[in-house]
């Protein structure tokens, strides 16, 4: 459980997916993807299927599921614990709605693992307006989290999740498309690792410092908002672009920027190559090391939490494979991602240096990010 | 109440240009879109997943509407 606070944020996001393309459904596909994340002394592999159907004109029904073999070795876990290895198993099912211009979508995910399980229920409209140049959607999650903990079985914690957001899309010119999203998500309950410790100075360590669970405030209330175009170019290859803007009740602030191009060849080869830039400050109760034990009411020393800048580049390509001639397969494809990521933290120091407390070298790595699967439409 | 007032008439003159609205860009002129490439979300299988190998690893969170969102875990 590396983050657990984060995962079901993805079970909210999940349920966002479907609704994006309103008043038309969903193609009928079913994905088999292997992913792969190196990086940090973290290995994380496993699969993921998603399977959409459409039935009698109006539905579509899908089903996602996705596995997580997790074998860790971090900095926080090399420093403070032991290595440890664990799976995560996640379902979901959607059915989407279509009357007229209006797209209704609900979902229900679940996520299970030893110490966190995390159910979440969600509801999507949206509505095509103005001779379909605009679609406009809202949207609402509600997610109730367990949080438990290895070795003591008395520790049992609630988590619960409320995801607001609206989303407007709308067709520019013959050429541009233009996207703005809003989201706000509160969070109530047990929020920080129960596993993880802060660091302070402890002049009777040998080490010169010491370490105490982190302290988290029980609340948290996000709001983010971002502005994306797609552009079509005039020999046939798309530009794409985002910012985002982020800010939340325990200090943080960050921005993204994504840059994307996409680039045909041929009627069976589609490359993309990109590039994304990560900023954020802080948290407010953040510190590498503080100066003593139970130095304030919160207290965190999670990276993720730190000031840090990451940038991403991105290659992939997709490959349309012949027909086989069976009649219910109407196209397939292969695809293959990969990611470069690097991290380097401005404030969160790397303590197997060793030395004088405090002037450690910070931290940073690379990671490495593979997908690899395969698409087919009937 | 000034602010509402404003958001109320805003309101009544949105609704009451839905109908009156000519889309500028006609449905002929909107092949491009048609065009996988131009998709906002071609992979959302694989999308979902890349959006949460971040939402693992950053602060930020949310937002994430143009290319779907993030299923799995890290």
């Amino acid at each position: 459980m590396p983050r657990p606070h984060l995962l079901p944020l993805a079970l909210l996001a999940f349920s966002w997916a479907s609704p994006a393309g309103a008043a038309v459904l969903p193609d009928d596909r079913a994905d088999v993807l292997y992913h792969r994340y190196e990086g940090g002394g973290v290995t994380i592999d496993g699969p993921s299927l998603l399977v959409r159907k459409k039935f009698a004109e109006k539905y579509s029904v899908s089903a996602n599921y996705y596995v997580d073999m997790v074998s860790s070795a971090s900095i926080d876990v090399v420093t403070t614990a032991s290595p440890y290895e664990e799976q995560r198993n996640q379902a979901s099912l959607g059915l989407d709605m279509l009357n007229g211009k209006t797209q209704y979508s609900v979902s229900l995910s679940g996520s299970d693992e030893n110490d966190y399980t995390a159910s979440t229920a969600s509801f999507d409209i949206s509505q095509d307006l103005f001779g379909d140049l605009t679609s406009v959607s809202l949207g609402f999650s509600r997610g109730w989290d367990e949080v438990r903990k290895r070795g003591d079985r008395e520790f049992e914690e609630p988590v619960d999740r409320r995801s607001y957001r609206f989303g407007l899309t709308q067709i520019v010119t013959p050429k541009l498309m233009m996207g703005l999203a809003y989201e706000t998500i509160t969070d109530e309950g047990f929020l920080n690792n129960p596993y993880r410790s802060v660091r302070y100075l402890d002049p009777d360590s040998p080490a010169g410092f010491a370490y105490q669970p982190e302290v988290y405030p029980r609340t948290r209330t996000s709001n983010a908002a971002s502005l994306n175009a797609r552009y079509f170019l005039p020999y046939r290859a798309a530009l794409s672009g985002e910012y985002r803007w982020f800010t939340d009740t325990w200090g943080i602030d960050a921005n993204t920027v994504r840059l994307g191009y996409t680039h045909p060849i041929g009627s069976r080869w589609v490359l993309e190559g990109g590039y994304r830039w990560y900023d954020q400050s802080a948290a407010d109760f953040y510190s590498d090391l503080f100066p003593r034990r139970d130095f304030q009411n919160f207290l965190a020393r999670d990276k993720e939490l730190s000031t840090f800048t990451s940038h991403m580049l991105s290659l992939g390509a997709t490959y349309e494979l012949p027909s086989f001639g069976w009649t219910f397969l109407q196209r397939s494809t292969v695809n293959l991602f990969y990611d470069r990521i690097r991290f380097d933290y401005d404030d969160f120091r790397d303590v197997r240096a060793g030395g004088t407390p405090g002037t450690e070298p910070l931290y940073g790595f690379d990671a490495n990010v593979f997908r690899l699967f395969v698409s087919g439409w009937f | 109440m000034r602010a509402r007032t404003a958001l109320l008439l805003v309101a009544t003159f949105a609704a009451a240009g839905c109908g009156g609205v000519e889309p500028w860009v006609k449905p002929y002129e909107r092949q491009n879109f048609a065009d996988p490439i131009m998709a906002a979300d071609r992979n959302p299988v694989s999308t979902s997943y890349l959006n949460h190998v971040f939402e693992a690893r950053e602060g930020a969170r949310g937002a994430l509407g143009s290319h779907g969102g993030g299923c799995g875990c890290n």
